[in-house]
């Protein structure tokens, strides 16, 4: 799930108000293949994309624009993209992607939670279009879901952690105390004291998705306490360059953030939409699209560990691979019991693996997490 | 010991840029104009600054390029408002909303890009000396011309001619003017000034802090300086104590949740304005005191020769 802030919203509906933005943008068409003989070329598909960032935030969005890419570079002239970036969640939606319907579009990709409601009311209206909604839960004949079990990256970011924290305190920049959030703490946790049960984790929330300054001071207070490898679920590098500038370590989030901090970074948790996207079209060219909740992880490659760095010792760099292994073995098995909540109560009986209730409403800290969960939005 | 160490040092480094815009924004207020636009100038600053110090690699010509882009974003302000004579009001609010979305525009192809770090020296000697060095001497320069600018205030307006004139211009625009003082680009000189202010503010932000460009990065951070303006009863020393002491709340409340102690979330994020809010509550319980130190025509707008 991923929304905007009030800011960024208001920031959006200034850029609106000055028409300076929003535009509808298309790849440039490709030179025409030289065509062998005067064949009638069928229409492409057109593939229609609303995003809720810029391409350039170097996260969410640019990850789904990278799977956009993907997609076209798997389909050539096959298949023509539209996308349209910085889409305010809400009723604006609903009038983008009415707009990318009424240009002919067969396929569309929403990718942020916030455009559920405007994707089932235009999926109503037009039977014909495939629509596709990242990180909802809302489905029609034409309209389905799919999303990516975040919470494996977490739990190989904290499999690293585990074995590279000194203090044995790891830290993590919390954004809104919901069940996603919680899902990432608490994998980050499981991960670290799977490989070295001395571990803490000390959580830091900032009440919001991009606010670089604030992430930078959240990261400065958990170092201050000790913390030596963060992991953040914001949306900024910043808390990956605060670690850079004190001499600590921390993980890329959403995409490939290792150019950021070349000594601190060990691995980023990025997103690979891509094979869902390709997959998604080949359902629609050979008429075997039928609804679905898709929910991708390290098996399916949505989710990836990346860029682990050559400075990393061995041995963690073998414990990282073998729970890659065990979870593309057993995929959503981050949480298996038998798992305590911090106050010490069983929460997962042994055996048991977390399903999705169990996963879609957590509202605990596992053990090993200080505090406790706050009261949030 | 040394987790208070590195929370004061963390409480100065957070109470910098908003001393630095609360500064710039005072020095506009004693001479009478109010500017809600600070956040928009800051966000403004901030790309360009970035925007300067990532193609020159050098983070002086960023605060430089970040001090003049406040600038003239506060010069439309002042033109509008000192010789249009629009609402200050209005017209600091439209700047505001103006800066947020045209740094957004201008900004994309800054997003995602990453400055070369240049290290912080410190202070040489002092930097190693026990709690102290880490608390206080291994500051960005930043944070330390913060408080020489401080100090060149105080001293501007109340030790020398010039910044009697400012005040009276910000107490008595008509008396100034009759007396032969040009009132209106006095006026301007304060704008362009709190403008630069907010601009090295914005940059320290996007260049130093963060540090990054992104949309929106400002985050209220102009709000909270233009509220410390009234929260120090408009006097400079008071700006700057108070800006450490909105940067050490935020801070301090890191710290605790980062101990496992329940602070509401919300709640420490009104602190400032609700801070703000208590202390016009105090400062009007007595006239005296708001007759010594509030700017009498603040916001007003002056028309010469009427």
């Amino acid at each position: 799930m991923h929304r905007r802030t009030w800011m960024q919203s208001l920031v959006l509906a200034v850029v609106l108000a000055f028409g300076l933005s929003a535009c509808a943008k298309s790849e440039p068409p490709k030179p025409p293949a030289p065509a062998p003989a005067p064949v009638a070329k069928p229409e492409p598909l057109k593939v229609g994309f609303i995003y809720v960032g810029p391409v350039a935030d170097a996260g969410w969005t640019y990850a789904h624009d990278l799977g956009r890419k993907a997609l076209e570079a798997k389909f050539g002239d096959k298949v023509k993209t539209t996308f349209i970036e910085s889409v305010k969640e809400g009723p604006d939606a609903e009038r983008v992607i009415r707009d990318l319907v009424a240009q002919g579009n067969k396929v569309i990709f929403a990718t942020s939670f916030g455009f559920g409601d405007s994707m089932e009311k235009v999926a109503k209206d037009h039977p014909e279009v495939f629509f596709e909604h990242a990180t909802g839960y809302k489905t029609a004949p034409n309209l389905r879901n799919y999303e990516g079990r975040f919470y494996e990256d977490s739990y190989l970011a904290g499999v690293m952690a585990g074995m590279m924290t000194k203090s044995n305190v790891i830290g993590f920049v919390g954004s809104f105390p919901i069940p996603e959030v919680l899902r990432n703490i608490n994998a980050y946790t499981l991960g670290a004291r799977s490989v070295n049960p001395k571990v803490k984790t000390k959580v830091v929330w900032i009440s919001t998705w991009v606010d670089p300054p604030k992430e930078a001071e959240a990261a400065q207070s958990l170092i201050n306490q000790g913390a030596d490898v963060l992991l953040q679920n914001t949306d900024s590098t910043a808390v990956l360059q605060t670690a850079e500038k004190n001499g600590k370590y921390a993980f890329g989030w959403d995409s490939d953030m290792s150019a950021f901090a070349p000594k601190a970074h060990l691995g980023s948790c990025a997103l690979n939409w891509g094979p869902y996207y390709i997959k998604a079209v080949t359902d629609v060219l050979e008429k075997t699209w039928k609804v679905e909740n898709t929910k991708w992880g390290i098996k399916e490659g949505l989710t990836e560990f990346v860029k682990v760095p050559d400075f990393v010792p061995a041995a963690a760099k073998a414990k990282v691979e073998e729970a890659k292994a065990f979870l593309v073995a057993n995929p959503g098995a981050v949480f298996r019991g038998p798992i305590k909540d911090n106050t010490g109560k069983e929460v997962l009986a042994a055996g048991v693996v977390g399903d999705d209730k169990f996963k879609g409403e957590m509202n605990f800290y596992v053990q090993g997490v200080d505090g406790k969960v706050p009261a949030g939005k | 010991m040394n987790e208070i160490a590195l929370l004061i040092a963390a409480t100065l480094a957070a109470g910098t840029p908003l001393a630095l815009a609360g500064l710039g924004l005072l020095v506009n207020e004693r001479a009478g104009v109010v500017n809600l636009g600070a956040e928009g100038m800051m966000a403004i600053a901030a790309v360009t600054g970035f925007a300067a110090a990532f193609l020159t690699g050098s983070e002086w010509v960023g605060f430089a390029a970040g001090a003049v882009a406040g600038a003239a974003a506060a010069s439309i302000f002042g033109w509008l408002a000192l010789w249009l004579y629009t609402n200050q009001y209005a017209t600091g609010l439209a700047l505001s909303l103006f800066g947020a979305g045209f740094s957004a525009f201008v900004g994309t192809g800054f997003v995602g890009k990453n400055l070369e770090r240049t290290a912080v020296a410190g202070i040489p000697g002092l930097r190693d000396l026990p709690f102290l060095g880490p608390a206080l001497f291994r500051q960005h320069a930043l944070v330390y011309l913060a408080i020489a600018i401080m100090a060149a205030i105080a001293w501007f307006f109340y030790r020398t001619r010039a910044g009697l004139v400012l005040r009276s211009v910000g107490e008595s625009p008509e008396s100034a003017h009759a007396l032969g003082y040009p009132v209106r680009s006095i006026r301007m000189a304060a704008v362009l000034a709190g403008g630069a202010l907010c601009g090295v503010s914005g940059a320290y932000l996007s260049i130093v802090y963060a540090p990054m460009w992104v949309e929106g990065m400002i985050a209220g951070r102009g709000w909270i300086a233009l509220a410390l303006t009234v929260f120090a009863t408009w006097r400079p020393a008071r700006v700057l104590l108070g800006a450490y002491l909105f940067g050490g709340v935020t801070m301090l409340q890191l710290h605790l949740q980062g101990r496992g102690v329940q602070v509401p979330l919300q709640f420490m994020s009104m602190l400032p304005y609700l801070s703000t809010v208590v202390v016009l509550v105090l400062i009007s319980r007595d006239p005296l005191w708001i007759r010594l130190n509030m700017p009498a025509s603040l916001g007003k707008t002056f028309h010469p020769g009427s």
